[in-house]
């Protein structure tokens, strides 16, 4: 998936010459074919987030559209202030790609996750969130970028996850995406990787007779209301799945969103997503997922006890 | 330094008053640190930089960064004054809907080139204005002034080291040196001399001047900066400087309330500044 992005950006570079590539302190080869065709519109500025994004801005205000590119945990972090500053107040068209969004990172530590990179992108007026959930869905979702406006910040995955949005679809940012129609009992409401995971509880809950939809939401902000209304008023139990803090993520953005929408009915809606604290694990992305009760057979299991007796067949 | 401050010209102490005018009618203010900006944007606006303010976004100004936010009275007063807007619209100054805000505001106000007031960030925008220059194949300057306590900010030391390793000689950083924070001196709150031979160790031409010497400001800033280094220029400065109750006084870096009665005696003071 970053291969994927990293190669959209060179391939939107050599289309349009407005087209930079910002980079911190990235591996050694990073973008190589971007840096020996455009060496004048690739840079690598240094472990030094803070001036990154602020040059960045510079550069956008004279018609640029930078994409820059480093750890997920340091790029919303360290150097927040300016995005909100210097790209959202300002409105510019910068672009920020975020390695090893969720738990990529898990066996180098819990400075280096990234669990609560959506809430903090989403509280930026006017910051578009993208949490893709393959490598042909960012694909896609990366020729969109060039010609919108305002600030995008790009959650990427850790690479090689399984393939499942259908190569000839279509994306449009902002428009959740039907992975599987379901019966119009339960319906997945999921982002990055956890489509996957989704589609696989899905299939567990399906031999047992329930028959969930899958709903992906490749753009977390602006959330796609109108999906979200059509789900919720189809279905009485919508399942936020995400591999983000259960604060402030997506699970979070369509509680915000029922509340407010004041259905009557509502449908009831069950948040997974991480707990409140930083692990103290190391291991694999998969462990921590299955630790905190994120593996496929884990998620069918809450399904079913939310849904026994509770949601209508 | 301080001690051979030559007294404000009419010029001066004019800009002066319509930091003060702007200031009575908003009802507050960041005086002391605009008082210290007034010569420095006085004589970039005179003398240096190119622009029009009758087409601000003329793509081949200068662009001049106030990344000392707070010390935007001074700016406004520079920007009325060269007919970027109305000298009336400082009358409005920090009302609800108002354009001139307590900080100031890219999109509202003509000549304005960044929104600043969190500090730190006017270098770094810079950098990236004149990279792009360099791209587009442009000449123009950009100049970004910053506060000697801004500087305590680690960000303008990451955008320095950047503007040094592009050799951005056609970027000039300008600190206005008063010697006092909101706290008190900089050289008790966090001290950041020796200052000149910091900016030098990153790979700028660094000069020193007295900030509120015109004609050496007018020669430091017309100075041509040297092939393939970025300039800082050192501009020793009194905050407050002009209405004695507020020189080197950190009760003075902000002041909501003042009473109206002190606006004469502050214009009083001004006046008695003359040769």
């Amino acid at each position: 998936m970053r291969q994927s992005a990293l190669n959209a950006v060179f391939q939107l570079a050599q289309h349009d010459e407005r087209v930079l590539f910002i980079g911190s302190d990235l591996g050694v080869g990073t973008l190589q074919a971007f840096r020996d065709a455009f060496p004048n519109r690739f840079f690598m500025e240094g472990i030094a987030e803070q001036h990154l994004i602020g040059m960045a801005a510079g550069l956008a205000m004279e018609g640029f559209i930078p994409y820059v590119n480093t750890i997920a945990s340091f790029l919303t972090r360290r150097c927040l202030e300016q995005i909100a500053i210097d790209l959202c107040l300002h409105r510019l068209p910068v672009r920020l790609i975020g390695n090893g969004g969720g738990l990529v990172y898990a066996p180098l530590g819990p400075t280096h996750l990234a669990t609560d990179d959506l809430a903090l992108m989403r509280a930026q007026p006017d910051m578009t969130v993208l949490a893709p959930c393959d490598a042909v869905q960012m694909t896609a979702c990366m020729q969109q970028t060039l010609h919108h406006p305002g600030p995008i910040y790009i959650r990427l995955a850790k690479g090689g996850d399984r393939v499942v949005f259908p190569a000839d679809a279509r994306v449009t940012l902002g428009e959740a995406v039907t992975l599987r129609p379901g019966n119009d009992r339960v319906m997945f409401l999921t982002t990055g990787i956890m489509a996957q995971r989704a589609l696989e509880a899905a299939e567990r809950l399906a031999a047992t007779g329930i028959d969930c939809g899958v709903l992906h939401l490749h753009t977390v902000k602006p959330l796609d209301e109108a999906a979200i209304l059509a789900a919720a008023r189809r279905h009485p139990l919508l399942v936020t799945l995400e591999e983000h803090s259960r604060i402030g993520g997506l699970g979070a953005a369509v509680a915000e969103w029922l509340a407010d929408a004041d259905l009557h009915p509502a449908p009831r809606l069950l948040r997974l997503g991480l707990p409140d604290r930083f692990p103290h694990h190391y291991g694999s992305q998969e462990a921590h997922l299955s630790a905190l009760g994120l593996d496929p057979e884990a998620i069918a299991q809450r399904v079913v006890a939310w849904t026994n007796g509770r949601v209508p067949a | 330094m301080h001690d051979v401050t030559p007294p404000l010209d009419e010029r001066s102490r004019q800009l002066r008053l319509l930091v003060l005018r702007a200031m009575e009618q908003g009802g507050r203010g960041h005086p002391g640190p605009a008082l210290s900006l007034i010569e420095i944007l006085r004589v970039l606006y005179d003398d240096l930089l190119r622009y029009r303010p009758e087409q601000p976004d003329w793509r081949e100004r200068d662009r001049c960064i106030l990344s000392k936010g707070h010390g935007c009275l001074a700016l406004y007063a520079l920007l009325a004054d060269k007919g970027f807007f109305p000298v009336e619209a400082l009358d409005t100054f920090c009302r609800f809907d108002s354009m001139l805000g307590g900080h100031p505001e890219r999109g509202k106000i003509p000549g304005v080139e960044a929104s600043t007031g969190s500090l730190g960030h006017g270098l770094s925008i810079g950098v990236g204005l004149a990279l792009a220059a360099r791209l587009q194949g442009r000449a123009h300057r950009v100049v970004v002034v910053m506060g000697d306590g801004e500087i305590n900010e680690g960000s303008v030391w990451e955008a320095a080291m950047s503007a040094a390793m592009h050799r951005l000689d056609a970027l000039t950083a300008i600190v206005d040196c008063n010697g006092m924070q909101s706290y008190g001196p900089t050289r008790e709150v966090l001290n950041m001399e020796p200052l000149a031979q910091k900016w030098q160790s990153f790979g700028f031409t660094t000069r020193e001047v007295n900030g509120h010497d015109v004609p050496a400001l007018r020669a430091t800033f017309t100075t041509p900066p040297e092939p393939g280094r970025p300039t800082a220029i050192l501009c020793r400065t009194v905050k407050g400087k002009g209405i004695p109750v507020a020189e080197h006084n950190p009760a003075w870096h902000h002041q909501s309330r003042i009473a109206p009665e002190r606006f004469a005696a502050m214009r009083q003071a001004l006046s008695q500044e003359t040769p």
